[in-house]
């Protein structure tokens, strides 16, 4: 178990080596590289947007509900509403859905490109694989993932505005008040440097998952389960090692 | 000329290749036979460098493709074509797309002599008019002429393709035999195939290495196979009749 465990890590290491090499044709990377930014990217901004227009609207209406009392001031629900999607939310969070969204999809991808030898066929035309599959991927959604991050935010707090617009329980202008209330850059900074590790995280072990996939559809199926799970805890991992590394 | 000098390969506990030597000459298409299993793929994948043997050197005119640097690996590999079991068409791309991938990859060429030599390739399979099709549009047959036509873009020395008539019909396996045979002998390439179907040995094979159980246990042309005393090789070719 621990051997495999180790064997696996090393494995993971070898093959961000060869990953990161010069591309062998700009022209190509930056072809495959647009055409990630797309289907990695762009294609996520739907889902990132709708979950926190939501999850914004029910942070808002717990704390209201259920976390706070007559005795406190109104701001506070908008002001722990902010920290919450600034801290966790909108790195985090998202980052989690996106390991379902993004890595079971290139997982898969690569991994049926690997059971039907199209892996086989760029490197015997001498082809550097890693770097031509995975580099384009992974750079993706490093620069994807701040972008995605702010929409997060921004559509987090329209969810916040609409209900208590809607709802009617708090006036905008306590929310408002409380969104600005004490308000510290370092934690929305903090917030994106987490997402960068975290997507980078999402592409590279989705990648490593699809591309030592051996057999047939049954195991590109369970490569993209596995990669789910596992970059799913290491965001979580790391997540705890960056907060008290950036915070402490 | 392709030279195989003491190959040795195993997974795990199983030995897969016996010492293995043998050569394979240009201009000429050379073919492994053996039954399902007795390790022809895994010759093959030695032989382009996919998997490592335990032991043995595989030389290219003298370059031993394992041993070489990166550099002169990459350029050695310019010089293979190869034609997987499954053809292994990129199904992202279009088929003019695949054909061109390689051009795009490593030749020097404008982009127009490069589209001159993809067209070129796909009209010597008889594909002129499939080039806007996705791979998984095609029927197994065409699939696997375009992955001739992307195998012989770079115009290659050497040319490897295993079972190139798995899962077709006899007339689409005919169709494919002649083409190997015929780019081989127009370009004087040294080609290697694996194969298992007898037709192909009588129809295109010169040179036959047979394998047996990882044994090279005969080899010789084409004219001789059925001269062989071998009983392993007597059983392999009965079992045809
Ligand atoms: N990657 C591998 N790991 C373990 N065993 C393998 C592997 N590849 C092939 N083998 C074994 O090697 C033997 C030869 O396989 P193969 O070369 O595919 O046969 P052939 O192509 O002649 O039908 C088989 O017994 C197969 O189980
Ligand atoms: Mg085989």
């Amino acid at each position: 178990m621990l051997r495999r465990l180790l064997h696996s890590i090393g494995s993971y290491l070898l093959l961000m080596r060869r990953t990161f090499a010069r591309p062998q044709q700009m022209r190509i990377f930056r072809q495959q590289y647009l055409h990630e930014l797309y289907s990695l990217g762009y294609n996520s901004l739907f889902i990132v947007i709708l979950m926190s227009f939501f999850i914004g609207a029910l942070l808002c209406v717990q704390i209201k509900l259920n976390v706070w009392s007559p005795w406190m001031p109104r701001f506070t629900i908008g002001y722990a509403m902010r920290e919450v999607i600034l801290l966790e939310f909108a790195s985090s969070i998202i980052c989690i859905i996106l390991a379902g969204k993004v890595g079971s999809n290139i997982a898969s991808e690569i991994g049926t490109m690997r059971v039907t030898q199209q892996i086989d066929a760029l490197d015997v035309m001498g082809v550097n694989s890693a770097s031509y599959i995975l580099l384009p991927k992974i750079l993706a959604m490093v620069t994807a993932i701040p972008l995605l991050v702010t929409f997060s935010i921004a559509s987090g707090f329209i969810g916040a505005y609409v209900v208590c617009w809607a709802g009617g329980f708090l006036s905008l202008a306590d929310l408002t008040y409380g969104l600005q209330h004490d308000y510290v850059p370092w934690h929305l900074w903090s917030g994106y440097i987490k997402s960068l590790v975290f997507a980078f995280i999402i592409a590279s072990v989705s990648g490593f998952f699809g591309y030592t996939v051996r057999g047939g559809s049954i195991e590109v199926g369970r490569a993209g389960t596995n990669s789910v799970v596992v970059s799913s805890v290491l965001i979580l991992f790391f997540d705890l090692m960056l907060t008290n590394l950036l915070m402490g | 000329m392709i030279s195989l000098i003491d190959i040795q390969k195993h997974f795990e506990d199983q030995e897969v290749l016996h010492h293995i030597s043998a050569t394979f000459e240009e201009g000429k298409t050379n073919l492994i036979i053996g039954r399902s299993g007795s390790g022809k793929t895994v010759l093959l994948r030695c032989i382009i460098g996919l998997l490592t043997p335990d032991n043995g050197q595989v030389l290219y005119d003298g370059r031993d493709i394992h041993r070489l640097s990166k550099h002169d690996g990459t350029l050695l590999r310019q010089e293979m074509g190869m034609l997987f079991q499954g053809a292994a068409l990129f199904d992202s791309m279009n088929v003019l797309e695949n054909v061109m991938f390689p051009l795009d990859m490593f030749s020097s060429k404008t982009h127009r002599e490069r589209l001159a030599r993809a067209r070129f390739c796909l009209d010597r399979v008889g594909l002129t008019d499939a080039e806007n099709k996705m791979p998984s549009e095609l029927s197994g047959g065409m699939q696997k002429r375009v992955a001739i036509a992307r195998a012989i873009a770079l115009e290659p020395r050497y040319l490897f393709c295993d079972e190139p008539n798995s899962g077709l019909d006899p007339i689409s396996s005919r169709i494919i035999d002649r083409l190997i045979s015929d780019i081989t002998h127009e370009y004087g390439i040294t080609t290697i195939v694996n194969t298992h179907d007898m037709a192909s040995v009588r129809g295109i094979g010169e040179q036959v290495l047979f394998i047996h159980d990882g044994y090279a246990e005969w080899t010789g042309s084409n004219a001789t196979l059925y001269t062989s005393e071998n009983p392993h090789l007597r059983e392999f070719l009965e079992s045809d009749q």
